[in-house]
């Protein structure tokens, strides 16, 4: 493989959702990724492969590249078809629920509490959006990145890889660092963003907290937040007017 | 800035690229989190002149994204174009109104409500896409893959840029009535906004860390160092 045909894997992996549906799924995105790396297979071979891989799959987007590089290797090794469409079905499932824990439920929201913090903490706006891209991308492209390479060095026998330490204690230790980073970074928010009055931003944090104990009692997780926060603002705006 | 008609239209055309931009980021390309309020409503702010605006509320809009977790199937809030909308719609008020934050509030979560919907759409199309190709799917050709993700992705380029003009259409012109009617204090109407988003917030980040061990306790600790910092300030 060519360092070309890895530099062009890896920024298509970018768009890997590119054709999200509720039919096939990330399936086309594979496809669409795997392409440069199968251009060294004979036609009818490719044209298989291709074929494939454009069929129903389902991952974390990021931690797709792990799949997009052991189902290259899988090809370019010459593995039997049915091991591969084996190894795809078994793939989904792992390499989604990891995805998920790792970047949306821990890296995201470290990154968005450290931005919030610097806010928090009067950094301008070009500063805090910088460390939150900064800071939050780092991790992005370096996982994809990482993915691509464990893939394609591990083929078919890639389970290994994600016993990675990162993968597995990586959410927990996330979560204890972001927890604390709450407690500090959304109080600091709050107050940089009402402005002065300390008694307000007092109010506003009792007020939260309380709000927030009955939101999760009473919805127990049935109603999203950012909808029962646009009925409370549209109430509040007719409020307002109207009165 | 942003007002009348033709004007308008001027003025909501660019900030509608933008939010075509910034939606697409969401899913189909490249998720580098330009998306994110914090970023969207900022570079919004940016747009209209008054960047530190656009942060003002993408910080109160993260605090409720902190809640959204964009798991595969699930129905979710979009907000590369909420954040666009929120940011265009708040910095265009005049500065220090009482009015404009829960203005462009209301403006940023109505126009999230509307592009959850328009992603739903357009996923649907896309599997529509993908059945229009599939012999040629089948048959393995490498153009037919390439073809349906171009035409995807312009299409989910194309719902940021509809959403994000359609919005600012109506909650420009709107957001400056509001505002012009608006009657609770400045100080009050700030306090409830960001009592609403930090009450999400807070529940987000209960629901996303509840199930490690002793990570409430360390909240508590965070919140009492937070609180004494701001105290000696």
């Amino acid at each position: 493989m060519t360092r070309r045909q890895w530099w062009a894997t890896y920024l298509r992996l970018f768009a890997v959702q590119g054709s999200w549906n509720y039919e096939t799924m990330l399936g086309n995105g594979i496809a669409f990724c795997l392409e440069p790396l199968l251009t060294t297979l004979p036609e009818e071979h490719r044209r298989a492969a291709v074929a494939r891989h454009a069929q129903y799959f389902n991952a974390h987007p990021y931690l797709a590249a792990v799949a997009v590089g052991s189902l290259a290797r899988a090809e370019l090794d010459g593995e039997d078809p049915q091991r591969i469409e084996r190894f795809r079905t078994a793939a989904c499932g792992p390499l989604g629920s990891v995805g998920d824990q790792l970047v949306w439920a821990g890296w995201l929201p470290l990154c968005s509490l450290l931005a919030l913090g610097a806010f928090g903490l009067g950094a301008t706006p070009l500063v805090t959006v910088c460390i939150f891209l900064g800071l939050y991308n780092v991790g992005h492209f370096a996982l994809r990145a990482w993915g691509l390479r464990v893939g394609l060095t591990h083929g078919l026998r890639v389970a290994t890889a994600l016993a990675n330490p990162v993968l597995r204690q990586g959410p927990r230790v996330i979560a204890f660092v972001a927890a604390p980073l709450a407690g500090v970074a959304i109080p600091l928010a709050l107050q940089r963003a009402i402005g002065p009055g300390r008694a307000v931003a007092g109010a506003v944090v009792v007020a939260a907290m309380v709000g927030a104990a009955a939101l999760a009692a009473y919805t127990r997780g049935r109603a999203q937040g950012w909808r029962v926060a646009l009925l409370a603002l549209a109430i509040f705006v007719f409020y307002s007017v109207a009165r | 800035m942003l007002i009348d008609g033709t004007a308008l239209l001027l003025n909501a055309l660019p900030i509608a690229l933008l939010g075509a931009i910034l939606g697409l980021d969401m899913v189909s390309f490249p998720q580098i989190m330009i998306a994110r309020p914090i970023v969207s409503a900022t570079a919004a702010g940016a747009f209209v002149g008054r960047p530190a605006a656009g942060l003002l509320i993408g910080v109160v809009l993260e605090l409720i994204a902190l809640e959204t977790l964009p798991f595969g199937a699930s129905r979710y809030a979009e907000w590369g174009t909420a954040g666009a909308v929120g940011g265009a719609v708040f910095a265009a008020q005049p500065v220090g109104v009482p009015g404009a934050l829960p203005v462009g509030m209301l403006a940023a979560l109505a126009t999230a409500f509307c592009s959850s919907w328009s992603m739903v759409v357009v996923r649907k199309m896309n599997a529509r896409i993908v059945r229009t190709y599939r012999c040629a799917i089948d048959a393995g050709s490498a153009e037919a893959v390439t073809n349906i993700q171009l035409r995807c992705m312009a299409l989910d380029f194309l719902r940021g840029f509809l959403v994000t003009l359609v919005a600012l259409l109506i909650f420009v012109p709107l957001g400056r009535l509001l505002v012009n009617r608006w009657t609770v204090d400045a100080v009050h109407a700030r306090a409830v906004v960001i009592t609403v988003a930090a009450t999400v917030a807070a529940s987000a980040i209960w629901k996303i860390f509840h199930t490690t061990a002793r990570a409430g306790w360390l909240f508590l600790v965070g919140l009492v160092g937070g609180g004494i910092w701001i105290a000696l300030q």
